[in-house]
């Protein structure tokens, strides 16, 4: 893509001179300004001639040599110099923003994994990623990638998944863990029994993703692309008229002065700003997003995400992380530490998420051997000897049942009561946790005037609301089955107003449909979750819900740039021709309103992948 | 059947449009898109018919651009 300068500079040497003389000497400006023309527009020249042969009329540097040849014609030699040399500095500059806004795509895509070290036979060979089977070992030392989706099975180090997610924070794993192809691993060296084909493996799903992104095209660029492919004719059409009809029709109008107008239209015919920076700047959507690990399956869904009226979301694993935690302990007779204690320990056997939540807040360490003669009772509860202390965990009928009067507590989630020694000992409330930034994230979307936000739950009212509540959501519709979730959904659809869109977020697990009927299907932690990929239109890689905002955002200001190029490349571009019929611009102007609103829409655009 | 391929050497991104158009219009292609800046040829088209198919975008390619170059993704 390297041009030499040489040329240009010794063209732009020569012209000067032959722009001072023009008009003062008789033959060397028209040489100077010559030489000049032909050392910068030679290539020009030729490739307009090969053009020509295959019969293709409309295409640039055809024109751009009609345009110049045309000023030679009316003896404008500087004109005709100055109008190539200014393409071919303005083509250059495009090339370059070209070559720039590929680059750092290439940055965005460089996520896939180039070898792998396999480890077969207690021999390591760096191999292709393809031929690595499912349950080969591979090898990833520190500072590599890696390869492809797996277990660990030996060795600890802090993997930097910052590419797939966007996420600063390191991730740890140890023996067991699984890890996904594009993370960084920083320190350690670990051994990785591929679960996955490489073809399967996250990275190239993403990749895949991305690239296709191009594929599902937004009806601004179908507009962009019918637009051009109307555009050029007209204009050289018009060209035409221009040149023979007023010097025919109206007395005392001379050929040359029209032709010079014509020229201009000739130079302004080229859609190119537009069929560059509109795709690009979709596409610097789609990859900005990617960097801060948002993956968008196509410009459309930007589009449609700009226009956001309604956001559904999800519950379970979307505002609240899908894990219970203690949250308040009410002890009678005891400490909250002893209550705690005794709850934990008679528990400590036990894998249901309650007891993980109740070990998990045990503030004194939990020694099992002191528990003893656990029975389970199905639909009430647990009780066990701890310390020689018979314990009794469950609900109000457990206790009630061996005799013991149990005062009735409230509050949102499940209420555990317990009782030791045969008296009653208090009651701990357990419920989901709230995500810490869902209500900076719903908060957010109510800036951005997103007009309703709704919840949508299969749990309880009074917990739904409490969340709701606590969150900032609008309306709650709770105690839902997955089908009245999509009935919720057309309600939704019937009450926002036209041209407004409704988008769903939710985690991708068993709401499908849901995800699928929006017009705009988000799904949260995509981050090995195959199901949701597939689901989605967006996929955010973390389960951060406040990410729903961003990528609300990153639609926004997409959408933003595009309008503007839209409206200054065409706005321009007919300004330019409606003062170039009158006669009152030259081809400079002209020429500034080809290449050089292409180079400013191109730098507009870019901005996106910032 | 869809497959995508790498498309090098197009001059201007107005040229990779015009051509995608053309392309489009091949007989056979279920569907076809040109990006211009990740250099990605997407070609869909009827299993069977495939390799035709794929034989008249090359031939048409190089006749709108002798520049560009298709090769394997």
């Amino acid at each position: 893509m390297k041009k030499k300068l040489t040329p240009l500079i010794v063209s732009i040497l020569l012209f000067i001179p032959g722009l001072i003389l023009h008009g003062r000497t008789v033959w060397l400006s028209p040489v100077l300004c010559t030489v000049s023309y032909l050392l910068i527009g030679g290539k020009v020249l030729l490739k307009a001639a090969k053009n020509i042969r295959r019969g293709h009329i409309f295409d640039e540097n055809f024109l751009m040599c009609v345009a110049t040849l045309g000023a030679f014609a009316i003896r404008e030699f500087p004109e005709a110099a100055a109008v190539m040399l200014f393409y071919q500095i303005g083509e250059r500059f495009e090339h370059y923003a070209v070559d720039k806004s590929r680059r750092s795509i290439a940055e965005l895509m460089d996520i896939r994994p180039d070898w792998a070290r396999l480890y077969r036979d207690g021999v390591e060979q760096e191999v292709d990623p393809e031929q690595i089977e499912i349950g080969d070992l591979i090898r990833v030392q520190p500072g590599e990638k890696i390869p492809l989706d797996g277990v660990v099975t030996a060795g600890t180090a802090a993997l930097d998944t910052k590419a797939l997610t966007g996420e600063p924070m390191p991730r740890q794993v140890q023996v067991g863990d699984d890890v996904i192809s594009g993370c960084i691993n920083l320190d350690g060296v670990l051994t990785i029994r591929v679960t996955k084909p490489f073809g399967e493996s996250t990275v190239s799903k993403i990749l895949d993703l991305v690239e296709n992104a191009a594929g599902q095209k937004a009806k601004h660029e179908t507009f962009i692309s019918r637009f051009a492919a109307v555009y050029t004719p007209v204009v050289v059409g018009a060209a035409v008229l221009l040149a023979v009809l007023p010097p025919l029709l109206i007395p005392g109008q001379a050929f040359s002065d029209w032709i010079g107008r014509a020229l201009n239209f000739l130079v302004v015919s080229c859609p190119c700003a537009l069929v560059i920076s509109v795709p690009l700047t979709f596409f610097g959507g789609i990859g900005g997003a990617s960097k801060k690990g948002i993956l968008v399956k196509g410009g459309n869904f930007l589009e449609a995400l700009a226009k956001t009226d309604s956001v559904m979301m999800d519950k379970t694993g979307t505002l609240t992380k899908g894990e219970f935690a203690v949250q308040e302990v009410c002890p009678v007779g005891m400490t909250k530490e002893e209550l705690l204690h005794f709850t934990a320990s008679a528990e400590c056997f036990s894998s249901h998420p309650i007891a993980k939540a109740l070990l998990s807040a045990a503030l004194l360490p939990v020694d099992p051997s002191t528990v003893t003669d656990i029975t389970e009772t199905a639909g009430f509860g647990i009780t066990a000897t701890v310390s020689g202390k018979q314990v009794l965990i469950g609900n109000e009928k457990h206790l009630q049942k061996a005799g013991l009067v149990v005062p009735s507590a409230e509050g949102i989630g499940t209420i555990v009561y317990v009782a030791v020694g045969g008296r009653f000992a208090g009651h701990i409330r357990i419920a989901d946790v709230i995500k810490p930034e869902a209500i900076d994230a719903i908060s957010r979307l109510k800036k951005m005037r997103v007009r309703r936000t709704v919840m949508l739950t299969g749990d309880a009212l009074p917990t739904a609301r409490a969340v709701a509540d606590t969150v900032g959501i609008d309306t709650v519709y709770a105690e839902l089955l997955p089908t009245d979730k999509l009935e919720h959904l057309e309600g939704i659809f019937k009450t926002t107003p036209p041209g407004g869109r409704v988008v769903f977020v939710g985690d991708g697990i068993n709401d499908a449909p849901v995800l699928a009927r929006a017009d705009v299907g988000i799904a949260m932690g995509g981050l090995g979750a195959d199901a949701a990929i597939e689901a989605a239109d967006i996929v955010i890689m973390t389960d951060e819900v406040s990410r729903v905002a961003t990528v609300i955002g990153i639609a926004r200001k997409t959408m933003r740039i595009v309008r503007q190029n839209i409206v200054f490349a065409i706005g321009i571009k007919v300004a330019v021709l409606i003062l170039s019929a009158c006669g009152l611009v030259g081809m400079w102007a002209a020429v500034f309103a080809d290449v050089g609103v292409s180079v400013l829409a191109i730098l507009n655009a870019l901005r996106m992948l910032k | 059947m869809k497959q995508s391929f790498r498309i090098t050497g197009i001059d201007c991104a107005n040229c990779a449009a015009k051509l995608e158009r053309k392309l489009q219009k091949i007989d056979g292609v279920t569907s076809l898109s040109l990006n211009f800046f990740t250099s990605k040829l997407i070609l869909e088209a009827e299993e069977d018919r495939f390799d035709a198919v794929l034989a008249e975008v090359a031939r048409v390619t190089h006749k709108e651009q002798p520049d560009a170059e298709l090769g394997k993704a």
